[in-house]
């Protein structure tokens, strides 16, 4: 355990050097809200000041609060792990003396502590000032708000891990990671709340994990669902962690045996 | 004159080599091709999604119903989609900065911008390309689209021109890189964020932001009142209809200034030796 917590830090001090890329990211980040913030307002004023239960003041929050968790839980995917199976350095990983999956994972968690820090505050911080944000009266959800973060930042960490360890298997991911990427943006409630989408898409949307990554720690954070709702929302997320996890570790498992590496 | 003699090969000569070498190279991994072509289909098709599912709620967003909405992201995908077949990866350019390998393309004797087009040339994007093209022709009918011959020829000149001014903010972007280096990402605030505006009706931004996207980066000019012209719809403040024909003098001024930044940013880049 010492050793994961000292990778964490590292990782966090890692990227908190990168200052101009944080102020970029930051800076783009803040302008796709605004974009975003002016086409779910205009659309709640024409459905006359509240769609689908979002009022103007709740779909700003759920904006804002969306483009903060994007860097944090790298919804958009990673792809180190699938690049170091092709180049064979994950042979190095492997014979590390600390778990494969639990090394990234700590990995995964120092970096998204600053991003959380670095690249999720401050879009908050503009959009409450322009347009304001609807925060939750009860204590509740922000504490329950930040466990639904963890378990967010997890399970896409679990998810991307898999996409990345079809390496394995299959040559080149890219095309793989695409079709992620597009299924993602939109199942996630990334883009508009699920709860707007039709029954068909919604039904879909709610079978798989993606919801578990953005929309429900939103929901849970804004307190736009109330904590006691809001409990078996996370439980799902619980679920999906195990679910992912395992199946990462199967695969994973399987990869090894498979895997040939030449040279040395 | 004596620069011609020094030069064996034409230009378009070169360009055909080029690019023509690029494309049958990345025509031959053919799964891995159609892999890529139909991934950057579905990243087009739920964006549109998007839009659709906002569309079925309210039946009009700026002004719009789904059709002529359509329209505009028809048109504004078709735009994007093009500039970024040739100038997309241009911003990849920070790697050879930082890591000085720069050097390889400017001691050769073609044009660097030319070399780093047609270099990264990204063949999966004719699958954007071709779902925006089958978007406007369709839904440009579905609207009740009846040109005369000015309508019609704006329908043909607006997504060149669009391409045109995506062309330039993505060369923009890519001569950014010379100063900005590490954040690269400042730029996709401009040209994601551009292709976000475009493919959406202008009328939803505020003043300010429409002022913004319009006399700094015209991402409206792209799409959006040009399908104000051809549809015969009155435009929101700040974008009377006519301004659907300023596509082509923006791209114009757009490109002076990006030719300008790339020339100074080449002339600013210092090698690191190797």
């Amino acid at each position: 355990m010492l050793a994961h917590g000292r990778i964490i830090a590292a990782s966090f001090r890692q990227y908190s050097t990168y200052r101009m890329a944080t102020a970029a990211g930051v800076f783009t980040n803040t302008v796709f809200g605004f974009i975003r913030a002016s086409i779910m307002f205009a659309a709640i004023a024409a459905a006359g000041g509240e769609l689908g239960g979002y009022t103007a003041l709740q779909a700003a929050t759920y904006v804002w609060l969306g483009q903060a968790l994007l860097a944090p839980v790298e919804a958009f995917g990673t792809r180190e792990v699938s690049q170091r199976v092709h180049q064979g350095d994950v042979a190095v990983d492997l014979l590390r003396p600390i778990g494969f999956l639990s090394l990234y994972y700590a990995q995964k968690l120092g970096r998204a502590g600053f991003l959380v820090l670095g690249r999720g505050i401050p879009p908050l911080v503009v959009g409450a000032l322009v347009t304001g944000l609807a925060l939750p009266e009860d204590p509740r959800s922000y504490l329950l708000g930040a466990v639904s973060v963890l378990l967010a930042i997890t399970v896409a960490f679990m998810a991307d891990m898999m996409l990345n360890l079809a390496a394995f298997w299959v040559i080149e991911t890219r095309g793989l990671s695409v079709v992620y990427l597009a299924v993602m943006n939109l199942l996630s409630g990334f883009l508009i709340p699920i709860v707007w989408f039709p029954d068909w898409l919604l039904g879909i949307a709610r079978a798989t994990p993606f919801p578990s990554m953005i929309q429900t720690p939103i929901d849970t954070l804004s307190g736009r669902v109330p904590p006691a709702e809001a409990l078996p929302l996370v439980g799902t997320q619980l679920v999906w962690v195990l679910a992912l996890a395992s199946g990462a570790s199967l695969m994973l498992r399987a990869g090894q045996r498979r895997l040939e590496v030449q040279g040395g | 004159m004596a620069e011609s003699t020094d030069r064996p090969v034409s230009l378009p000569r070169m360009v055909a080599t080029l690019y023509g070498s690029r494309i049958r190279s990345q025509a031959s991994f053919r799964t891995s091709f159609v892999a890529d072509v139909l991934g950057q289909v579905l990243i087009v098709g739920t964006e549109f999604l998007e839009l659709w599912v906002i569309l079925a709620q309210v039946g009009v967003l700026g002004g719009m119903d789904l059709t002529q909405v359509a329209v505009v992201y028809g048109l504004g995908a078709l735009a994007f989609g093009t500039a970024d077949l040739f100038f997309g990866e241009i911003d990849g350019l920070s790697n050879l900065v930082r890591s000085g390998k720069l050097e390889t393309l400017l001691v050769r004797p073609v044009p660097v911008l030319l070399q780093l087009s047609s270099l990264d040339l990204s063949l999966r994007r004719i699958g954007p390309i071709g779902v925006g093209l089958a978007m406007y022709v369709t839904a440009l009918n579905l609207s009740g689209f009846a040109p005369g011959p000015a309508e019609l020829l704006l329908a043909v000149v607006a997504p060149l021109a669009g391409a045109a001014v995506f062309g330039a903010l993505l060369t923009m972007a890519g001569a950014m890189q010379f100063w900005l280096v590490d954040g690269r990402e400042f730029a996709n605030a401009f040209t994601y964020g551009g292709n976000y505006v475009a493919t959406t009706p202008g009328a939803v931004f505020s003043l300010p932001l429409r002022a913004f996207f319009t006399f700094v980066i015209p991402a409206t000019l792209v799409a959006y009142t040009p399908t104000l012209a051809l549809l015969d719809l009155p435009g929101p403040a700040l974008l009377p209809q006519w301004s659907g024909w300023l596509g082509l003098p923006a791209a114009a001024v757009l490109w002076l200034v990006a030719a300008l930044l790339w020339r100074a940013g080449v002339r600013r880049y210092t090698g690191a030796g190797g």
